[in-house]
């Protein structure tokens, strides 16, 4: 049962408000959280409970749902060899969420991987700038709306992709 | 009895032969393509393959060149980006006058399997392309012959020499 790890155990002390859903899925658990303190929540994670390596920053774009963003952040803690799944909520409206660059360096980019080809702007970040397309691309190619075959393409059989 | 003599038949002896010079010219460009060293994906592979012993690209005096000063020839071995497509066109215009553009594989010639926003869909739409040479990726077979059909088509230009020493247009043949 995820509601027995350790982490959460923890986090639910610390951030009871916070925690939206906890969920176990083949060994691996997932903690959705909502946005506004995801700061003190990785800080909270990497200095008490030893989560001391992010893997990985990427983003779901959920079309047509509310919120439709989850970012994800997977950590892995190298003295207890486990990992934790982290997923904060991003609404369409207001999309922006704080940078956990300051945290983990290894954010830096992944946040701006994530920035790049969903359009999550990531607060306070030190330089969110395209990673992957070109500076003058338009559009971020990953969100489940940007045509398959790019904008200036006419749709094959009228479908985005 | 008609004429037997050495001077009627042979009439410049053994070690002259004789040529226009548009064939010399253009017998001398397709027995030394220099291609660019320059691969994007898994053709590159492939090429790299066509290059090395078993093959022997070097039986037609095709040999990579490291730099595109000393290269007439590129050939497009892989999926041309969109990001990538400035550095090609760069590479490309510092290749000096003449040069030949070979498109190897599905993805160079139409964008393949890769129909999607980041991909060009083929190189034709930047380069002005000679050769297409289909597969995913095609053997290396498929590229030896696909570089004959070059040289035959070099052998088939006019006006070679010419217009190196500034007198008209080079004319390439069509298809």
């Amino acid at each position: 049962m995820a509601e027995n790890n350790r982490a959460v155990v923890k986090l639910k002390e610390r951030f009871a408000a916070d925690i939206v859903a906890v969920k176990k899925f083949r060994g691996e658990v997932t903690v959705t959280v909502k946005k506004e303190n995801i700061v003190e929540i990785c800080s909270f994670l990497k200095t008490a409970l030893a989560y001391n390596m992010l893997t990985d920053v990427t983003a779901v774009d959920y079309l047509g749902q509310e919120p439709r963003f989850l970012v994800v952040y997977n950590l892995y803690s190298i003295p207890n060899k486990d990992r934790l799944r982290v997923k904060a909520q991003v609404d369409e409206s207001a999309c922006t969420i704080d940078t956990v660059s300051n945290v983990w360096s290894s954010a830096d980019w992944l946040e701006r991987e994530v920035y790049d080809l969903f359009g999550i702007i990531f607060n306070n970040h030190p330089d969110l700038r395209r990673i992957l397309m070109t500076d003058d691309w338009v559009g971020h190619p990953l969100r489940k709306d940007y045509p398959l075959q790019g904008p200036d393409r006419e749709p094959y059989k009228n479908r985005l992709s | 009895m008609g004429v037997d003599h050495p001077l009627v038949d042979n009439p410049l002896g053994d070690n002259i032969i004789t040529a226009s010079l548009d064939g010399l010219v253009n017998w001398a460009r397709k027995s030394s393509i220099w291609p660019m060293t320059f691969g994007l994906a898994c053709c590159a592979i492939e090429m790299m393959a066509t290059g090395a012993s078993h093959n022997d690209l070097d039986r037609f005096g095709i040999i990579f060149r490291a730099s595109p000063r000393q290269s007439d020839c590129i050939i497009i071995a892989g999926t041309v980006t969109k990001k990538m497509l400035p550095i090609i066109k760069v590479v490309y215009e510092q290749m000096p006058e003449p040069k030949w553009v070979v498109a190897m594989g599905a993805c160079a010639c139409s964008g393949g399997i890769f129909d999607t926003y980041s991909v060009v869909q083929g190189i034709d739409e930047a380069l002005p392309v000679d050769v297409y040479i289909p597969g995913c990726p095609p053997r290396p077979e498929a590229l030896l012959f696909g570089l004959i059909k070059l040289q035959e088509k070099i052998m088939r230009e006019r006006n070679s020499f010419g217009s190196t020493i500034g007198l008209g247009e080079r004319f390439e043949p069509a298809a």
